[in-house]
């Protein structure tokens, strides 16, 4: 694959497959098999017992609140729960695995057979889930700055994680990214997992072969780890599968393997052939019973569950009249979505609240990398400022920055305006001596447009403007241009 | 009669009646371990210093009348049970030097009771083995023939009551590792109901096959043991929740009428005559005391040593993987990382530790474990329906507790296969999960003690005591102590 036109075409001829799976930490107070805190940021080794440790004749004892937190999940991605499952010893040696077995789930997971909804391109398009498993988190080497020794800290080991595995049927690295958020979403939504990719509290890993259109069988695939924050899991498919369609084109074969995305390069690299492969010698976990889920518990869990993203997508588009794009990007996230009911409750139109939300919270939100919850800015603030607007108090333009300066300083719309003499001039006859003054100055302009040329309305419009800082009514100043122009 | 030769309920009496006191007992005790212990070499660690330390307060609940079942009583503890700032070791140099920092349930409960413990015993490392030849300190011996093996893998607490350097002892049971040291050396010995005892604490070797019991003097001091150390331990997931009934209740029941199945499988042709006529007189004994005899069959008994050795291997390799010199015990010097775990084990484990290390990697190896380690599951699960439906007929089974008397040192420790053997008649016992115990029933003609094997329903721990409490009281076999 030579250059960049030849590229576009050879790539369209290789369908992408693509399978993720993510781990989820849990938002559990305590480990799952002890009673240490998961808090994270903590010195190295300070949450940590004889249990975590590994210690000789220390044995596990299940956290119910960590089952309760799988159930959940696996119900709100439509899993049928296993009414008996069990763990399992995955064998293999590392420092930062204690009993260097991790307890696991591996032939009887709590969850099986699920599905995620995601919106590509305003069509709905379902992801199957596999399986939901749960298992310990292991803990962390470190090596840096210690010398020609390295460090274990064990704070981490033993922390509730879920593995969400998904059905290969994601075709794109934008699918990829939308079905990561949307479990992101629907994890924040349960509070089973913060979702904090940066932290590790969310980590995913992806299985990805290509084929050409209309093969049937599956390309042979790679395993791509250390796909660390939601930007790269777009970046790291694509070089991925940039480099496969090559290797193809080439003439080459695709090797099974595990690969690993090293994100200050932006590539992926051979970490470890399929004959390097661990054989974990999974079994049957011996120190824990069964876990036996009674229809009980799970109609008690069912019955617990929040409004999930979907149900509340299609709330927002019959309640409120929004389009489903709006609607799916107001509720991806929980508090973005209890923030827009909170503000259409307040007073103001929905369709208003919506286009403030997606267009310039966002944007300000993004730009400061924050979340809806870090910001003082309040909805009814928001629907304070939208009836201001209608009232015909502020103009939208002025808005704008009246909306910048309530998000910066916490401060209601009123006083904003107040304090800065942004009221909007709605006296016809003080606009009405603007525009006079402007066409005064602008008699070359004035002849162009009576010749025809109408667009040089927003010439006139935009100087008077200027003239009174944004604050003429924009519909007086309009109506008076016109009639004056127009003679 | 010095008073380390004495029992636990004769000891409280004296004690609770203040006609002696805990000093002269640790005093007897101790100075029977200055005088045997090295030729018998029971003990890894003697805790005198601390033993002395708790005996002022033992002294102190008996006198204030707070004494519990084992307040004051000189108990030994085998050294894979960890005890909060005591080395434990397993008898393996990979933990040579580990002192834990926490207790294990069952060692709790004896300590909380004021009990004085005397030592940690010695064993077979990480508990493998039946003859205590596997431990990587010393041999412990006979002590009815110090040329002998003691049994084992509890064979360092065994040897330790027999000879009188405790009153009672505990040790942990995989394939028979209570049962048959105590046959070898004529006392008490008493594998429970799996889940009956908590495993917290206790080092694991096989986790679906290890269980604490007691090693004792008699029957009564077994039952007495199992009040203290039986009951639901939350930290243990595997343990029964259950209540625990008074185990001494059942002692001074009589028999008449139980019905006892005698496993056409466990006499074969060529067991040692002398351990044949000691069980089979032993069952006339239970018939003339108005038990029924009656034929029972356990179908797949040959398939038990195979399938043991695969499933306990399987988690065994599974368990030690933890000794890697990273976080506690031995480590090597090295040059990475896979150096150190590679020479931390080679140099921290014993042959018999590696060999089963091995044997259980490769049962469990991708490829091999659907013919290795799942059948040994399904094989497992036939073994307990054989003993499920001989119950149905039965109350308790009878059989030998090992094929021979105790074996000389070095006699098998080269041929692994024939050391197997001697757990052949326990080791179903652990598959099936049931609880069993051994009581003296007679000697070889070189003078060396045979046990007979009582075997009774899940949490029928009772029923095996009753039996085997009316078996003795009608012998004097558990009178008789080595000539040290």
């Amino acid at each position: 694959m030579k250059n960049g036109v030849d590229a576009s075409a050879i790539m369209k001829k290789y369908e992408v497959v693509i399978g993720l799976e993510v781990h989820a930490q849990l938002l559990t107070d305590t480990k799952i098999f002890c009673r240490c805190s998961t808090k994270f940021g903590a010195e190295p080794n300070t949450q940590t017992c004889q249990v975590c440790i590994g210690m000789p004749g220390v044995l596990p004892v299940m956290n119910r609140k960590a089952i309760e937190y799988a159930i959940r999940t696996g119900l709100a991605m439509n899993c049928s729960i296993a009414p008996y499952s069990r763990f399992a010893r995955k064998n293999y040696f590392y420092p930062d695995l204690p009993k260097n077995y991790q307890i696991s789930q591996y032939e009887l997971p709590l969850c099986e057979h699920g599905l995620v909804e995601i919106i590509i391109d305003n069509e709905v398009k379902r992801i199957g889930i596999t399986r939901i498993h749960m298992e310990e988190d292991a803990g962390k080497n470190i090596h840096e700055g210690k010398g020609d020794h390295s460090f274990v800290d064990l704070n981490r080991t033993g922390v509730p994680l879920m593995e969400i595995v998904s059905e290969p049927d994601l075709r794109s690295p934008r699918e990829a990214a939308e079905y990561m958020k949307k479990l992101r979403g629907i994890l924040r939504y349960l509070g089973v997992c913060d979702g904090n990719m940066e932290q590790g509290s969310l980590r995913c890993d992806a299985n990805i072969s290509v084929r050409p259109f209309g093969q049937k069988e599956f390309g042979t695939r790679t395993e791509l780890k250390n796909i660390n924050s939601f930007k790269f899991v777009e970046k790291a498919l694509e070089y991925e599968i940039k480099r496969q369609i090559s290797v193809i084109e080439d003439g080459g074969k695709i090797i099974q393997e595990t690969r690993l995305w090293d994100s200050a390069a932006g590539v992926t690299l051979s970490m470890r052939s399929k004959e390097e492969a661990h054989d974990y010698r999974y079994f049957p976990e011996p120190d824990l019973a069964p876990v036996v889920v009674g229809q009980d518990w799970i109609a008690e869990i069912k019955k617990s569950l929040p409004e999930l993203p979907d149900e509340k997508r299609n709330r927002f588009m019959t309640q409120y009249g929004l389009p489903d794009h709006d609607a799916e990007l107001l509720t991806v996230e929980r508090a973005v979505a209890d923030w827009f009911e909170l503000a259409v409750q307040a007073g103001s139109q929905p369709k208003a609240v919506a286009n403030w939300m997606m267009g310039d919270l966002m944007r300000m939100l993004n730009e400061d990398n924050k979340s809806i919850e870090d910001v003082t800015l309040k909805p009814d603030q928001m629907a304070g400022m939208l009836k201001m607007i209608d009232e015909g108090t502020i103009s939208g333009k002025i808005a704008k920055t009246v909306f910048e300066a309530m998000y910066r300083t916490g401060k209601n719309a009123e006083d904003i305006v107040k304090e800065q003499g942004l009221v909007q001039i709605s006296d016809t006859s003080e606009i009405e001596k603007a525009v006079d003054d402007i066409l005064a100055k602008s008699p070359g302009e004035i002849e162009r447009f009576r010749a025809g040329d109408e667009k040089l309305i927003g010439f006139f419009v935009g100087q008077v403007m200027k003239a009174t800082k944004g604050k003429a009514n924009p519909k007086i100043l309009n109506d008076l241009l016109i009639k004056k122009l127009r003679v | 009669m010095k008073l380390n030769e004495m029992t636990i309920l004769g000891l409280r009496k004296l004690l609770d009646k203040r006609e002696v006191t805990v000093r002269e007992v640790v005093d007897d005790v101790y100075g029977r371990i200055d005088s045997v212990e090295d030729r018998v070499k029971a003990f890894i660690t003697i805790t005198r210093e601390e033993a002395y330390k708790n005996t002022e307060r033992a002294q102190e609940a008996i006198d204030s009348g707070r004494a519990s079942l084992l307040t004051g009583i000189p108990i030994a503890i085998k050294d894979n049970m960890c005890t909060k700032g005591i080395l434990t070791t397993c008898a393996s140099q990979i933990l040579h030097n580990f002192v834990p920092p926490y207790e294990s349930t069952v060692t709790g409960k004896l300590r909380g009771q004021d009990c004085v413990l005397v030592g940690k015993t010695n064993l077979d490392e990480f508990a493998m083995g039946s003859s205590t030849e596997n431990s990587s300190f010393h041999t412990t011996r006979n002590p009815w023939n110090l040329d002998c093996v003691p049994g084992g893998s509890s064979g360092g607490s065994v040897a330790a009551v027999a000879a009188g350097e405790c009153i009672a002892a505990v040790g942990s049971d995989t394939g028979g590792s209570i049962r048959q040291p105590a046959s070898l050396c004529g006392i008490v010995g008493l594998k429970p109901t799996y889940g009956r005892v908590s495993r917290y604490g206790l080092v694991a070797f096989a986790s679906s096959l290890d269980q604490i019991g007691p090693i004792t003097k008699d029957v009564a001091d077994a039952a007495a043991m199992m009040n203290v150390i039986a009951g639901h331990d939350p930290l243990d997931s595997t343990s029964a929740p259950v209540a625990s009934p008074d185990f001494m209740a059942a002692l001074g029941r009589d028999i008449k009428g139980l019905r006892i199945g005698i496993p056409r499988e466990y006499f074969i042709e060529g067991m040692d005559q002398d351990v044949e006529k000691s069980v089979r007189d032993a069952i006339k004994k239970l018939e003339d005391l108005g038990a029924r005899a009656v034929e029972v069959s356990l179908p797949h008994t040959q398939y038990a040593i195979a399938t043991y050795y695969i499933l306990a291997t399987s988690e065994a390799s599974s368990n030690l993987a933890r000794y890697d010199g990273v976080k506690y015990g031995l480590r090597e010097p090295a040059k990475d990382l896979i150096d150190m775990y590679m020479n931390t084990r080679a140099k921290g484990f014993g042959a018999e530790v590696k060999r089963r290390i091995m044997l259980g990697t490769y049962a469990l190896s991708s490829g091999y474990y659907d013919a290795y380690y799942k059948k040994g599951q399904q094989v497992r699960t036939l073994i307990k329906n054989d003993f499920d439906s001989a119950f149905r007929d039965v109350d308790v089974i009878v059989t030998p507790t090992a094929p021979t008397g105790a074996f000389r040192i070095g006699e098998k420790a080269t041929d692994p296969l024939q050391m197997y053997l001697s757990d052949i008649f326990t080791i179903s016992v652990n598959l099936a999960g049931v609880p069993g115990i051994s009581v003296p029933c007679g000697f070889t003609r070189e003078g060396l003690p045979v046990g007979l094997q009582i075997i009774g329903k899940h949490f029928g721990e009772e029923t095996i005591l009753q039996a085997a409490h009316a078996f003795e009281q009608s012998t004097e076999w558990h009178l008789r102590r080595p000539s040290l």
